[in-house]
């Protein structure tokens, strides 16, 4: 004991240097992780105001009439982005009615149907189209399925629906096999994977239990997915439908290839048109004048806000959802 | 008819014989043979992993949704074999209703909770509706708690809550016999001795099966008591025989707390 006590100021001082070295420690480690997360926040405000920037003389000079204006001529440097923009929603639009319900359909029959030696297959499957590069969708969409809409589907869609009073607008002109309809397509196939895999992995994520009640009392595998695991899953759910739908309103290159890069505006599916990344993609090395150079950044600006928008739109209807039936538990 | 070791004959809704369970080439469940009585409540008991909750399953065919289980022998209830394959699932789950270890609410409303499975089976108008929700929810002891706020969602309600809410869907289907399946491991002493009143009324009127880990548990609430160990059925017999007198040296060893 005596000889304890007599070490006692030594080691109370060890252990204060000891306390101050994790002090330290700690306080750097909390400012270099700090650190790394306001990179992406300087990132983003960089991003943002480096776009704005460079497109505020075409902002500037056609002020919001740059969003409504359907007028893109580098001629006379007269730009508006109405036609990229409705391109882009269109498509992106087209994508998710092809996307969702397959996706949907995927991902029950992974989960719910199919026998446990099948599941791997094609499971694997469905992530390797996500592994295609997009440039490969645009060369397949420009030659083999352009050409087959072209001959068969575009005609037969319009012999089908296109006397009917409103949505036959949706059907007219040349069935080209190049425009809004083939873009929309490729790009829901292209969505595919993501929004599949990730319905599959939030089915897998409702709890046994709550499945085999559904079950106990009586229902059936379509009743058990659609009035019990889609309900309690449809908040992580929907966050997939949004991620794919993020990635189709920015995918560049296959729409590139079968779009038709047109800038008019027209009703019909069939007829060419624009996407903002397409337009991007393709103008950026041909543009002379300052102002093309500007309008192409202020449409890059439009893209972005764009993408902003649904994530944020997103977000609130993901909140409304959880008020609605209390969530998970 | 089954017959008790004082002699006694009573009527049983369920018999099991010569059941034995496999998970893939496991064999869980060796030759039970066990007979269930009708409006009593018969608990099971066992130590872990001893087969308690797989013989439960089997009574609904429960295991069926996984592939790799496997049931022969027969089960008869009401003298027809369940296990036949051409024996109805979704009219045996319609007659033999389950609650499971942890509340497990639908996400929907509380009314919707009840009127789920019943939609399955009856056509009911909107009033004949209302009250059999109404009558389901006074069968669980819930009505008065919940009688204001149907609406709501089922999982806003608390834990004991949510299991009564599930024994209300069960009920609410009318079943013959209802399987519960350790129903109050996940619930406070106030709400498990809900839970247990609530059995004890049930009995007049279901015959019940209960799965428990709780020896006094299955002491309070049964009729008779199956104790189970490493998937075969060590003895059965009336609750008070084998919580005072059991007749195998391992069924007092576990109900003395020997092991387990």
């Amino acid at each position: 004991m005596a000889s304890s006590d007599a070490n006692l100021p030594a080691a109370a001082a060890e252990l204060g240097s000891s306390y101050a070295r994790q002090r330290l420690l700690d306080r750097s480690f909390q400012t270099a992780t700090l650190a790394f997360a306001s990179f992406v926040l300087l990132l983003l405000v960089g991003i943002i105001v480096s776009l704005f920037i460079g497109g505020w003389q075409a902002l500037s000079t056609f002020g919001p009439g740059f969003l409504v204006s359907s007028a893109w001529n580098p001629v006379t440097d007269q730009f508006g982005a109405l036609v990229p923009i409705y391109g882009t929603l269109v498509t992106s639009l087209i994508a998710l009615l092809i996307a969702v319900p397959i996706s949907f359909g995927i991902a029950l029959f992974l989960t719910e149907v199919a026998p446990p030696w099948l599941r791997r297959p094609i499971g694997t499957a469905v992530e390797l189209l996500a592994a295609i590069p997009s440039i490969i969708y645009g060369m397949w969409g420009l030659f083999v399925f352009a050409p087959i809409m072209a001959n068969y589907v575009e005609p037969w869609l319009q012999s089908r629906f296109g006397d009917i009073a409103i949505i036959g607008a949706l059907f007219q002109g040349a069935p080209l096999g190049i425009g809004m309809l083939p873009a929309g397509i490729i790009l829901g196939i292209m969505i595919i994977p993501f929004v599949a895999a990730i319905m599959r992995d939030v089915f897998l994520a409702t709890p046994r239990f709550l499945k085999e009640s559904a079950y106990a009392v009586g229902a059936t595998t379509w009743e058990v997915v659609w009035r019990v695991v889609v309900p309690y899953t449809r908040v992580a759910a929907v966050g997939g439908i949004f991620l794919g739908l993020g990635r189709a309103l920015g995918e560049t290159m296959a729409v590139t290839f079968v779009i038709g890069n047109a800038q008019r505006l027209d009703v019909s599916l069939f007829a060419p048109g624009n996407s903002i990344a397409s337009a991007l993609a393709n103008e950026f090395t041909e543009a002379v004048t300052d102002m093309h150079t500007s309008a192409l950044m202020a449409l890059g600006l439009v893209l972005f806000m764009i993408t902003m928008i649904v994530l944020a739109g997103a977000k609130l209807l993901l909140m409304s959802l959880e008020q609605g039936h209390g969530g998970r538990t | 008819m089954m017959k008790l070791s004082n002699g006694v004959n009573i009527a049983s809704k369920i018999q099991v014989r010569d059941l034995d369970f496999y998970y893939g080439q496991s064999l869980a469940l060796k030759h039970i043979n066990v007979d269930i009585a009708t409006n009593m409540v018969t608990a099971i008991i066992g130590p872990s992993g001893c087969g308690k909750s797989t013989l439960l399953r089997t009574f609904n065919r429960m295991y069926q949704l996984y592939p790799d289980q496997r049931a022969t022998g027969e089960i008869l209830l009401d003298g027809d074999n369940i296990l036949s394959p051409g024996a109805d699932v979704y009219r045996l789950r319609a007659r033999v209703g389950m609650v499971f270890q942890k509340p497990t609410p639908f996400p929907m409303s509380i009314y919707e909770n009840i009127s789920f499975g019943v939609r399955l089976y009856e056509k009911l108008r909107r009033s004949a509706m209302d009250e059999r929700v109404e009558w389901a929810l006074h069968q669980a002891a819930l009505w008065d708690e919940v009688k204001d706020k149907l609406n709501q969602s089922g999982m806003k309600l608390s834990g004991g809550q949510q299991q009564r809410l599930c024994i209300a869907r069960a009920i609410a289907v009318k079943p013959e016999v209802v399987l519960l399946d350790e129903p109050a491991s996940a619930l406070d002493p106030i709400s498990t001795l809900k839970i247990e009143e609530l059995i004890y009324e049930l009995k007049q009127n279901y015959t019940i099966v209960i799965v428990t880990h709780n020896m006094q548990q299955a002491a309070r609430v049964s009729d008779y008591t199956a104790f189970m160990y490493l998937g075969e059925l060590v003895e059965f017999g009336d609750t008070n025989t084998i919580f005072t007198n059991p007749g195998n040296k391992q069924t007092e060893d576990y109900i003395t707390g020997r092991y387990g």
